[in-house]
């Protein structure tokens, strides 16, 4: 669900043979899988759901089964979304192979309502005003087709070492910490306090992290409403790309890029204080920070809300059983299911229902030092006021702007003349 | 061995047909048909027999080359397909793109560091494992192992070690009072680590290779050797590296079209599987990708197929001049 893979080693097991010769990985990919379509017993319908990462739907499917005695399901899980994004991208233009159900990740759901006449138009009446509109509308292409149906949402907090906080002299408490930085403005101030005091430790992650967090609050960064790259004349685009790298060069980041070696190290060696959290992300910070006490999660964002990363599923026109296919999307994406997803994995919903739920609103998390994580990410989801316009060549500048930030940040070039080779690169990709 | 049987049989048959043991009453017309027949199958079969090679490769190699070599005269886009037709159009955007010369250069720089080291590092292994060794066997597998750990796994160990800030190799570097090495910012340092990862994988293979060929070296060979007084030095240079020649041709040509193609080490290299934040460490392949599966722009990914094609032939030629030149100044009595 994460643009990035937690686990970046695991995503590659393409050999270089395949990559040589295009035609023949793609033939190859699509022998090897083949439909697993085909009606087994008397009467039973296999359905194929390809997700990445960890969706929580393992339970949901035999409940599923159980409920529709004819159904069966399969579960195709990839490690990382990229691998996820390879295999559909491959499969999409071989024209067979795909699952009945395919994930699509937020970033590069543009590239697909771009096509989307090779997806089953998903809309529905009945399922009107379940999701957030924002997240709909992402999904719908200009003539009202719906590709996609909404999974999981990113809204983001700060999460915060408290331990380092005290050290510095900041407040601990999480209520307090929220009043601490409504703004970026005053999140760097904060942070060029707490450098002072303790300057061992970087205020945030990484300079990327935090200038996609920010690129995420304009609504229209890189592409205008027609998809025309403006990401050169935007001034909003300049300001962010110099104040992240300002504010790295006063020693706020730690300079390491995100889901790097390094990145993922310095969660164990106090390397810094802070970091956006999307929902997904705690399990991350979880897992990197094992045996690290102190981490919390304060209910505020800097510029009001952010949202970062969250799926849909879709149903590609290759199924075979479209209809069933259809039906079973609209069931796994239906707020009960998805709030028993949340509980597994922590998959925040993407629906209006379940966000005042009990049962999502109730959640705490223990590494987070007991923090009401639930209600807190329904907080943050609400203050989410736009969705980010992105366009089909999005990820692709993103990626060419995130790599003139590590420049930067690696000391390569500076800020200006990372700026110049970024626009180079820009009339690389448009 | 299949091939020799029927050839051998129709010859047999042939001559002891009229005139053998054999009654003469056949009519002579189905002899010549059956004669026809033999001849037909003499000449025929081992087309035949070796036949499905050649299918096979014609559908699962010459296809694809061709098919690419199509698609890259093409507007072609991942998702949406086939577009207009433009010619060489792809071909002149690939070869005006600044990161395909820096890509050229990352393989070409990490394939002499990789192969180079690694086949004279095979042949020193294998030398020392043609000895009489104590538990030969034992040290037989032992160098495959790295061979046979998966990948993924090895980009673990690796990523450890070439951490920029707390990689193992940096800590000891800082901890004798040494500079860290950037690795992945530097651009000589980050295609050392890469060739590093590439050579602990594929020298124990290669030197397997060398080792079979070297046991089938006859031993009175290095007998006499030694009766004419010469060292074990002179030995390894004047007889076992000359009767190699053949099997270093193997393994030069095999690491080179493996050298030009590498793409696992470099891509788990990173998290963002570009080749570094100014493609320090992208090779062909990983541009090809990126251009195919990130741009989506399969009409100029073809065309880096082909250049890469065309490429790895004339080095794989190079190499092959080389290595025969080499290879007769060393056996000169050849």
């Amino acid at each position: 669900m994460d643009h990035h893979s937690p686990t970046p080693r695991r995503r590659t097991r393409l050999t270089a043979a395949g990559a040589l010769v295009l035609a023949a990985a793609l033939s190859a990919c699509s022998a090897s899988t083949g439909d697993e379509q085909d009606t087994g017993e008397e009467g039973t319908t296999t359905l194929t759901v390809a997700t990445f990462n960890e969706f929580g739907y393992e339970g949901l499917f035999e409940e599923y089964e159980a409920a529709n005695p004819g159904i069966q399901i399969k579960h195709k899980k990839s490690g990382t979304a990229p691998d996820h994004q390879d295999n559909l991208y491959t499969k999409l233009a071989a024209g067979s192979g795909l699952s009945d159900i395919e994930a699509v990740e937020v970033d590069w759901l543009a590239a697909l309502v771009e096509q989307s006449d090779q997806f089953v138009d998903l809309s529905d009446p009945e399922l009107e005003g379940r999701w957030l509109d924002w997240k709909v509308e992402a999904a719908t292409t200009d003539d009202g087709k719906l590709i996609g149906y909404g999974t999981d949402i990113g809204p983001e907090a700060i999460c915060y070492r408290a331990d380092l906080f005290e050290k510095a002299g900041l407040p601990t408490d999480r209520d307090e910490v929220a009043t601490l930085f409504p703004t970026w403005d005053e999140y760097f101030d904060v942070g060029r306090d707490f450098v002072a005091e303790v300057p061992d430790t970087a205020w945030f992650d990484s300079t990327g992290g935090i200038a996609q967090a920010m690129v995420n609050q304009v609504e229209y960064s890189f592409e205008d409403a027609d998809n025309n790259v403006i990401a050169a004349e935007n001034p909003e685009v300049k300001e962010i790309f110099e104040t992240v790298n300002e504010q790295a060069a006063a020693g706020l980041s730690t300079k390491t890029p995100q889901w790097s070696e390094d990145w993922a190290k310095a969660f164990q060696n106090d390397g810094f204080a802070t970091m956006p959290c999307p929902g997904w992300m705690l399990g991350v910070i979880e897992g990197n920070a094992s045996g690290v006490d102190g981490w919390d999660v304060a209910n505020v964002f800097p510029g009001g809300g952010g949202n970062w990363g969250g799926s849909y599923l879709t149903v590609p026109t290759q199924s075979a059983h479209p209809e069933e296919a259809k039906a079973l999307a609209a069931w796994l994406t239906a707020p009960e299911q998805q709030l028993k997803a949340f509980e597994s994995k922590g998959t925040f919903p993407s629906q209006v229902e379940a966000l005042d739920d009990p049962a999502l609103t109730g959640a705490t998390e223990e590494f987070f030092n007991d923090a009401p994580v639930g209600q807190i990410l329904a907080d943050r989801a609400e203050a989410v006021e736009l969705a980010p316009h992105k366009g089909p060549k999005w990820g692709d500048i993103h990626t060419a702007w995130q790599q003139a930030i590590q420049r930067v940040d690696q000391g390569q070039e500076s800020i200006d003349e990372a700026w110049q080779s970024f626009l180079a690169d820009l009339d690389r990709i448009s | 061995m299949t091939t020799a049987t029927p050839a051998a049989a129709g010859t047999r048959r042939h001559r002891g047909g009229p005139g053998g043991a054999r009654p003469p009453e056949t009519e002579p017309e189905a002899m010549t048909f059956r004669r026809r027949l033999n001849r037909w199958d003499v000449k025929a079969s081992p087309y035949l027999y070796i036949a499905p090679f050649f299918l096979l490769f014609l559908v699962f190699g010459l296809v694809p080359l061709g098919y690419t070599a199509y698609v890259s005269v093409h507007e072609w886009n991942l998702l949406s397909g086939k577009g207009e037709f433009v010619g060489l159009e792809n071909y002149r955007d690939v070869l005006g793109d600044r990161y395909f010369w820096k890509a050229l250069q990352n393989t070409i720089s990490i394939f002499v560091l990789s192969s180079l080291p690694q086949v004279l590092l095979a042949l020193g292994i294998a030398a020392l494992l043609d000895a009489n060794l104590r538990g030969k066997t034992w040290w037989r597998m032992g160098v495959l192992v790295p061979f046979v750990i998966a990948p993924v796994a090895a980009a673990l160990i690796f990523g450890n070690l070439f951490g920029d800030r707390y990689g193992l190799i940096n800590e000891g570097l800082q901890a004798v009072g040494l500079e860290p090495i950037r690795w992945h910012v530097d651009r000589l340092a980050s295609h050392l680590a890469i060739a590093t990862m590439v050579n602990w994988r594929w020298t124990g293979y290669n030197a397997l290779i060398f080792l079979a060929a070297m046991q089938a070296i006859p031993r009175d060979v290095y007998e006499a050797a030694a009766i004419d007084g010469a060292s074990k030095l002179r030995q390894f240079f004047s007889v076992t590296l000359p009767m190699l020649r053949p099997t270093v041709i193997f393994v030069v040509v095999t690491s080179t079209i493996g050298g030009l193609q590498i793409f696992a080490e470099p891509r788990m290299f990173d998290a963002g599987g570009l080749g570094g934040s100014d493609r320090q460490y992208q090779t062909i392949t990983m541009y090809l990708w990126e251009l195919g599966w990130r741009v989506r722009n399969l009409g100029t990914a073809s065309a880096v197929a082909w250049l890469l094609f065309g490429l790895i032939v004339l080095v794989a030629l190079v190499n092959l001049l080389l290595i025969r030149r080499l290879g007769r100044g060393g056996g000169g009595s050849r």
